[in-house]
Order: structure tokens, then sequence, then C-alpha cells
């Protein structure tokens, strides 16, 4: 065999436009198949893949075109693919399969593809008015534009910005900075209509005008008047409009809108209609053979204009070109921010409201601030912010998700930043803060960091900076700042697909998907028990998961089906494997159970002894009343278990940790009801019990609440008549103040209750998913119908959480049955000699 | 000793599948060594070249370990830390045969040795950092 040969020929993709979305889509297409094609691009402007989002910046004179190039023409030449840069595709043969293209010199080039990807993008759309093509009348959608405002700018004295849209705006703003006197044009009575109310548009126009533009509202373009042969020649002189007056003008931009450009693929008889039609994986209904992503693509009857969307659109394109055939693409909704430095204004959903809408609203026109909620049926169907923005993606998530409000409708103005947030120093500007200052507290991200990474990593998407920065990667009490910072930095939206999130990599099915597929029995009536299993029944696209998937699925498994699925614990997170919690040097720390947090002068002398004995270096009382021992050597760990004689307290699993209670009735002058007895006894009653995160209880013996019932999963808080029943409490990073749930009368009850609550959480969050944000997904209404209401239903929740917990081992001292692999724990050494 | 000696570990079933081991040496931090769901067999310094996390504790998939501390994915071939995040944990030659886990005596004795685990508790206020 001539070992000379290339092993297999390589197709050949050609891609028409050489835009945002289609640069993207090879981009995503060589992460995952680098050698499947002979890749060639044709551009009809003679540079490189540029940020068209930040040509307004580079306008108001923010940044540099060469800032603004998101791949230079070597990245290109490194990924071998031939650029046809300055040269327009004129016509694409279907049937040889031949583009051909022309270049400003009249010179044609041709290219056979295998695959066509078109990506021609959209057009600006040109008001059909005498004048229209005078010299000093452009359009503002690329370079060339750009580089004729500044030229004019600094030439001419008058502008005209025909269209007081998101573009119009950005223009007229840039203009105006570059020392023009900018009238805007605009035909409707208020700014940015698509995007804002009336209301928030006014104050946009108020901003905007001691800023120093003009504003002709309500007015109809007539006609364009230039300098020379009456009018009709030379370059534009001044505008008239239909009410008869007259505005000196040496250059008119047009920002009246964009049109899909869909030229070309009419004229290859590809169906169009609003774009390039195409399927869910972003091939053509006419032709399988031809992709379309960007602004040209109509899916679903929608062409977006939006960065997010578009690259969703390349990934799934990308994918479908690499031949894994899997991921579709399913519609995004999108939401609206303007890029002029200094506005804040944000928008998404039905922000005008309507029939059988509500509105909340909170006005204050002297401060710059309103804010717009429309509410349908309990659930946010739209928002139109000005002035404070910052919980705008907050909004949106609402808005996507769909949950109902029901409960948080009071707070719901305020944002989530009221709802309690720490972590960034309260701050809620991005815009203001300065670049040392911390962004993302979790993970230690200043605001210099994220800009940077923004800037030279070339990121669009929230998901992106998470990634590369970890910025908002862990609370996400930061997402609104940093989608703020990329805002500003990259230019990037606020809109995301609504549709499921996949649960990570591995597939696309959500959390939900897999849960529901768990729990339904197969065709021959036979249960998936096994992660395998799962995985082949649900296609997953890896052999066996990642760790993000994995112990989810494990979890899963064992809670629905207790007794019958088997634990994996390959599949668990070192800390439930190993049954202790990982430190940073790699010892981990013992928490032994203390039953309601009481413990005996015996236990504390095992402990004791134990600390001495294996030098442990630090002893400590956690906040959940239990004592923690931190750095023990993993080879001591189960001595440690033997000698200190105390079941495990399951500090370091996804499982009900401590219940922590107060003195109580027994001692307490104040108390009203025995709290460390009722600890005590739920502690025993669902102690090993797994769940979707960490569970922690509280009883308090008097409202006085000692204990801190109000920021636990379930509190409970003794009055003279008995209980009363808090769920849902978090005091994390967000401190979420736990919701009433009911009153109970006996201990029984309590018992009960919880159980049931506890059961409903363990078969319906998901996983990772604290019961604050189990509660908050399904409203607080229904988990009060499920166990408040439905009577036997609550039982049968109570009777099955006691069948899985019944027997369950200790795994400090069952490692069978629990599934601990004790090989763990001895290290391995070289047998010496021993050679092969 | 001859450098191109091999030492034998452990039998292959020593190993959970998609699991790992970890081997002390006389010298240097710990050599982790993984087995994966095929039965192939990598090691690395059990050191994650983020923090130090020992990487003998993380989740195996694929040809990949999650670090159980930040959850870095390192490549069980080459160390290599999955992008975006850059670095590099030193790997070790291995050999599986007819069963049995090998690792070179040399590399046992002086590969990556200058590297330590990372300081935990009081004994970091001795320290200075």
């Amino acid at each position: 065999m001539d070992m000379n040969l290339p092993p297999v020929k390589k197709q050949k993709l050609v891609m028409v436009g050489n835009g945002m979305a289609g640069v993207r889509t090879l981009e995503e297409l060589l992460k995952i198949a680098p050698e499947l094609y002979d890749i060639t691009v044709f551009g009809a402007e003679p540079h490189p893949n540029y940020n068209r989002i930040l040509l307004s910046p580079v306008l108001a004179g923010e940044q540099t075109l060469e800032e603004i190039v998101l791949n230079p023409f070597s990245w290109y030449e490194e990924n071998g693919i031939t650029l046809h840069a300055g040269k327009t595709v004129t016509e694409v043969d279907r049937v040889k399969r031949i583009v051909r293209a022309t270049a400003a010199d009249g010179s044609v080039v041709e290219a056979a593809y295998d695959r066509l990807l078109m990506c021609t993008g959209s057009n600006p759309f040109i008001l059909p008015v005498p004048g229209k093509d005078l010299e000093g009348v452009i359009a503002y959608r690329d370079i060339a534009d750009t580089n004729t405002m500044i030229d004019a700018a600094s030439r001419f004295k008058h502008a005209v910005v025909i269209g007081g849209g998101l573009l119009g705006l950005e223009a007229a703003n840039g203009l105006m900075l570059r020392g023009m006197t900018v009238t805007v044009v605009h035909v409707m009575p208020t700014l940015m209509e698509r995007q804002l109310d009336s209301v928030a548009g006014g104050l946009l126009r108020k901003s905007l005008e001691e800023r120093g533009l003009n504003f002709l509202m309500g007015a109809q373009t007539q006609e364009i008047v230039g300098s020379q042969d009456e009018g009709k020649g030379g370059r534009v002189k001044s505008i008239k409009f239909k009410d008869g007056k007259e505005v000196p003008a040496d250059l008119v931009v047009m920002a009246v809108g964009i049109r899909p450009n869909t030229a070309l693929a009419s004229s290859m008889r590809l169906h169009v209609d609003k774009g390039i039609v195409v399927t869910d994986t972003m091939q053509t209904v006419t032709d399988a053979r031809i992709y379309s992503v960007g602004e040209c693509a109509a899916h679903r009857g929608i062409a977006y204009g939006l960065v997010a969307p578009l690259f969703e659109q390349g990934k799934v394109a990308a994918n479908h070109l690499a031949q894994f055939g899997i991921g579709r693409y399913q519609g995004s909704l999108t939401s609206t921010k303007l890029k002029v430095t200094g506005i804040d204004l944000f928008s998404a959903g039905n922000f005008m409201g309507g029939e059988n809408t509500e509105e909340i609203v909170m006005s204050d026109p002297f401060g710059g601030v309103y804010k717009k909620l429309v509410i349908q049926e309990d659930k946010l169907v739209g928002a139109c912010l000005y002035g404070d923005t910052v919980d705008g993606s907050w909004y949106f998530k609402l808005l996507r998700d769909g949950r109902s409000i029901a409960d948080i409708r009071d707070k719901l103005m305020f944002g989530e930043s009221n709802i309690g947030d720490v972590g960034h120093e309260g701050h809620s500007k991005a815009a203001s803060m300065p670049d040392e200052a911390e962004v993302c507290g979790c993970n230690g991200v200043k605001k210099g960091a994220i800009c940077k990474a923004i800037k030279e990593k070339g990121l669009f998407t929230i998901e992106e900076v998470r990634k590369h920065t970890k910025a908002s990667a862990s609370c996400g009490s930061c997402t609104g700042l940093v989608e703020q910072i990329l805002m500003f930095t990259a230019g990037g939206d606020y809109s995301a697909t609504p549709k499921t999130k996949a649960m990570c990599g591995c597939t696309e099915h959500g959390h939900e998907a897999v849960r529901q597929a768990i729990r339904t029995p197969l065709a021959d009536g036979s249960k998936l028990l096994t992660i395998a299993g799962v995985f082949k029944h649900l296609d997953w696209k890896t052999p066996n998961g990642c760790a993000s998937c994995r112990p989810a699925i494990n979890y899963y498994l064992i809670s629905t089906w207790p007794k019958e699925a088997v634990d994996d614990p390959q599949s668990r997170f070192i800390n439930e494997r190993s049954h202790a919690n990982i430190q940073k040097d790699g010892t981990y720390s013992v928490i032994p159970r203390m039953w309601g947090g009481e413990t005996t002068s015996s236990e504390l002398r095992r402990i004791a002894d134990a600390v001495d004995k294996y030098k442990i270096p630090t002893v400590k009382v956690t906040g959940g009343q239990r004592i923690d021992l931190l750095g023990v050597k993993k080879e001591d760990l189960v001595s440690v278990w033997k000698d200190i004689g105390m079941p495990s307290g399951h500090a370091y699993a996804k499982a009900l940790r401590t219940v922590k209670t107060c003195v109580g009735s027994e001692w307490c002058r104040m108390g009203t009801q025995d709290s460390t007895q009722m600890g005590k006894d739920l502690e025993r009653a669902m102690w090993r019990m797994y769940a979707p995160h960490k569970v922690k209880f509280a009883v308090s013996g008097c409202p006085r609440n000692c204990a801190e019932a109000g920021i636990k999963d379930v509190g409970i808080i003794g009055v003279d008549s008995g209980w009363e029943m808090y769920i849902a409490g978090n005091g994390g990073i967000k401190t979420e103040v736990a919701h009433f749930f009911t009153k109970l009368k006996t201990a029984a009850e309590v018992l009960e209750y919880t159980g049931a609550f506890c059961e409903l959480y363990r078969q319906e969050g998901w996983y990772l998913e604290r019961t604050v944000h189990y509660v908050n997904r399904v409203g607080l209404d229904y988990v009060k119908t499920r166990i408040l209401q439905d009577h036997a239903g609550r039982q049968a929740l109570w009777e099955r959480l006691q069948f899985a917990l019944d027997g369950e081992p200790d795994p400090w001292f069952d490692f069978k049955d629990a599934q601990v692999d004790t090989r763990q724990f001895d290290a391995l050494t070289a047998k010496a000699g021993v050679a092969a | 000793m001859k450098t191109h000696e091999w030492t034998l570990i452990c039998q292959l079933t020593d190993i959970p599948v998609l699991g790992s081991r970890r081997v002390t040496r006389a010298a240097g931090m710990d050599v982790a060594v993984f087995r994966n769901s095929q039965d192939q067999v990598f090691a690395l310094l059990d050191r994650c070249p983020h923090k130090g996390g020992p990487l003998s504790q993380g989740i195996v998939f694929g040809t990949h370990v999650a670090c159980p501390l930040h959850n870095w994915s390192i490549g069980l071939c080459d160390g290599q830390a999955s992008l975006p995040d850059e670095g590099c944990t030193p790997k070790f030659s291995v050999k599986l045969e007819e069963g049995a886990v090998y690792l070179r005596a040399a590399e046992l004795q002086s590969h990556a040795t200058d590297l330590a685990r990372p300081i935990a508790g009081p004994a970091r206020r001795k320290t200075v950092v």
C-alpha cells in the first residue's frame, strides 16, 4: 500500500458568507471533526470575520476596528481554510454542486461542494424614497458603512438618522460623540417601540435628549434632497418630511430594519419564507446538502438577529455536519439590551401586556428608573426595565422557566438581589465597578479578569464566561453582573434557549426527562435499574457518562427504586465513596452523628482518645451542632470510625445531615415544647436518607427560635398549642427564609409531614437542587396540594420513605451492605524485586 | 537498577472498574493508577495541576478523571487538563501484562519527585505564605 496516499478523500464544505454565525459554526465543526472537510469560505467584505455587534462602540470611538476582529486572516490559514474575502457569490449550481463568486475586478472564482453552508446574513432595509441613492445616504450594517460615518463626521456637521430602533439610536449616539449634530427621525410616537413600552421609551428619549440628540417623532420621510441638479444629484443636503418640514443633512443613515438576505437562496430555488426555511438540524427543507444558519435562516417561522440563538444554531449545524446527527435546534426566546454606554435598558417577552394580563409597575422618572413586569395566570410573561437592569437575567429566567410566581409576587419587583444575595459586595451596576472589584465571590473572580477573558478568548455567552473564568459558575448570584459585563465588553445579548437544559454534554435530555424515564417501567414491564441501562435506553452519547451525569443518575436510580437498584460507588463523588469529607490537602474530616446535638461523656472521651491516637490536627464545632475532626488520613478513616464508635454523621453526603435543636422545655425556662426530643426523633427516623442535595432540619422549642429553624430545609418551631412547620429555607449563598407551611398538633404529625415533604423532594428534585430551588421550581402551592390537601398521598409518601430507609446500612460499619469498597483505604506499594 | 525495569504493582482486578488506586513510593508524591471501563490502565502523579487535588479520588469516565477538589477534567493518557482549563500532571509509564500492572522502577524512584502535596490546617500557620 502506498503510504503517501491520504486515507480517505476529504469532503468539500463551502460556506457562503463570512460572518459571525457562519464562522462560529466552522469553529464548532473544527472542534469536533477537524479532519472531515476541505473548507472554503466566501465573504463579500474584504475583511476576516469581525464582531458586527461592536460596530457601534467603534463608531462611538470606544473601540478600534482591529479590536473587533474575531478571527484574523491567520486563523483561516492555521485551520487550512481557503478564504475568498471580497468575493460575492453570484450563483450556485445545485445540480453540479458548484459555487461561483465574482471579485471587485470582475474575475470569477469557482468552488465545488459536497455540503454547502448558507450564512448570507441580512441586508439593511432602504426606504424607497426619492434621493435614496445620493452620496452621503447610507445604511448601517458593516465596516464600510462605519468608516463612511467616521469620515463624514470629520468633514460635515449635520446628520440625520432615520429609525429610532436599537441600531438607529446606537448610530446616532456614535455620530454625536464624534461631534455631529444629530437628529433622529422616527415614524412611531415612541422610541424602540418593539422593545420598550411608551413610559420606558419616554425615559430613554429624555435621557438621550439630555446628552444632546434631537428627535422628530411621528415624522414620515418624503424626500432626500441633493446639492446638485435641482436636488436630484450630488451629495445629500437636506431631508423633507410629509408635513412640509425640512432638516439640513450632510449625512443620512437609514436604520429602519433589516431583511434576511435571501436573494441568492431564491435564485437557487431554495424555499424562502421570512428567510431560508430550515429544519431543526439547520438543513434547508429543499436540499439536505445545504445548511443555513444566522440571520438569513428562518427556523419555525422566525429569523433571529441576536448572537446567542445564532450560535446555538451553529452548534447544531456543526454537530450535524460532523455526522454525529444528534442535537436539534428548538428555537429561542430573546431579550434586548441597548449598547449605549451609560443607558441601561432591558426587555423580554410580552412586555406590553394586554388582555388577561396584570402589571406590576415601579416608576421613578426623576431617578430615571422604571420597571414593568407583566404577569399572566401567576406566571411572569414579560419584563421591561429602564435604568436598573441588574435583575434582567433573573426575570428572563423566570420567564423561560415558566414557573409560578404566586409565592414571590410581593417581592418580585425588588429583584433577586433583594431576596438575599451575597458574594459581590452588593454591587449592582457592572459598568461603574473598578477592574479589581470582585464580581464572583464564590470563585474569587474580579471584573478585570472577566473582561480580559472575554476580549482575549472571544467569549459571547454567559456559559462561555462561566467555563473560562468560573465567574457565576457556582451559586449564580452574580449572573446579572456577569451578563452586564459581557454586554459592555463583547456586545453579547441576554437571550438563551428556553427549552429544557441538557443534564450535561453526554445527553440532550434534561433532569426531568431522565427522572421520568427511570420512573416509567419499560414496555416489557421491567425497570431501568442500572446506570448502563439508563445510558442505553436514552442513547447516551458517551460510553460511561461523566462526573456530572453519573452521580445524578445513580441517585435517581436508588431513590426511585429503593431495595432494587444497587448503589454504584464509582459513580459517587469522593465524599460519598469514602464516607468522609475531602479537604484541600487530600486528608478527610470525620463528623460523627450526635442525635439532636446531644452527646455524653463517654462519647467525648472516645473522640478525645481518637484525636490523640491518630494525631488529628483540628477539632471544631460545626454550625449544625456537631463535632468535626479535620485532617484525618484516608488510611486511618476506618480505625477512627471504629474507635469513636458513633454512627456516621453523613456530613459529607447529599443526605440528611443534622437536626439542630435548642434545649427546649426540658431545661429552658422559656421553652414550650420538648424540641430536643422532637429533634432526636426526627433524626433517628430520617438519618441515612439520601436526597438530591444536603438536607438540614432544626427544631426550636419556642418562637424565640434559638435553633434558627427559619433557614433550614425543614424548620419546626414549638408553640403553646403544638408545632409550626416551615419548609425550603436556606442559610447559604442566598439567604432564603423558610415558608410557613402548616401548623401541627402532635410529634407524630411532625414526623409524618416532614417525612412526606422529604420524600416528595427525593422523588421530584433534580440532583444538586436544594429544597429551596425545588420548591421555587414547582411552586409552594403545588407542595401544599401534595402534602396538606392529599391526605392519602401524604401518608403514602411517608410510608414510602420509611420503606426506603428501613434496614439501610451505616456506611461506617456495614461496609458490604453500603457498597463501601474498602480497598480504597489502603495504598499500594511496589513489590520490590518483582519485575516483568 | 536497570532503567527499563518494570516493577509489579498489583493485579488489574485490584483496581475497581472506573476507579483508581494510589501507589506510595520512597520519595515524592503517590502515583495514581486508573482503570477504565475498557480495562485500560493509566498512571499519573496523584496531583491535579490546578490546586494539587488527589486525582486518585476522582470519578473516572471515558479516558478522563474529574479532580475531586474543583472538578477539573484531566486526560488519563497525557495528564493534560481539558480546555478551557490549562495545566498538566506528570504521567508515568504503565504496563498491563497477563492481568498484572507494572510501573517503571526508575520512574517510581525519581520521576516528578519535586512536587509536593498542598498543605492544610494548623501546619499552614507555621509556613510563610
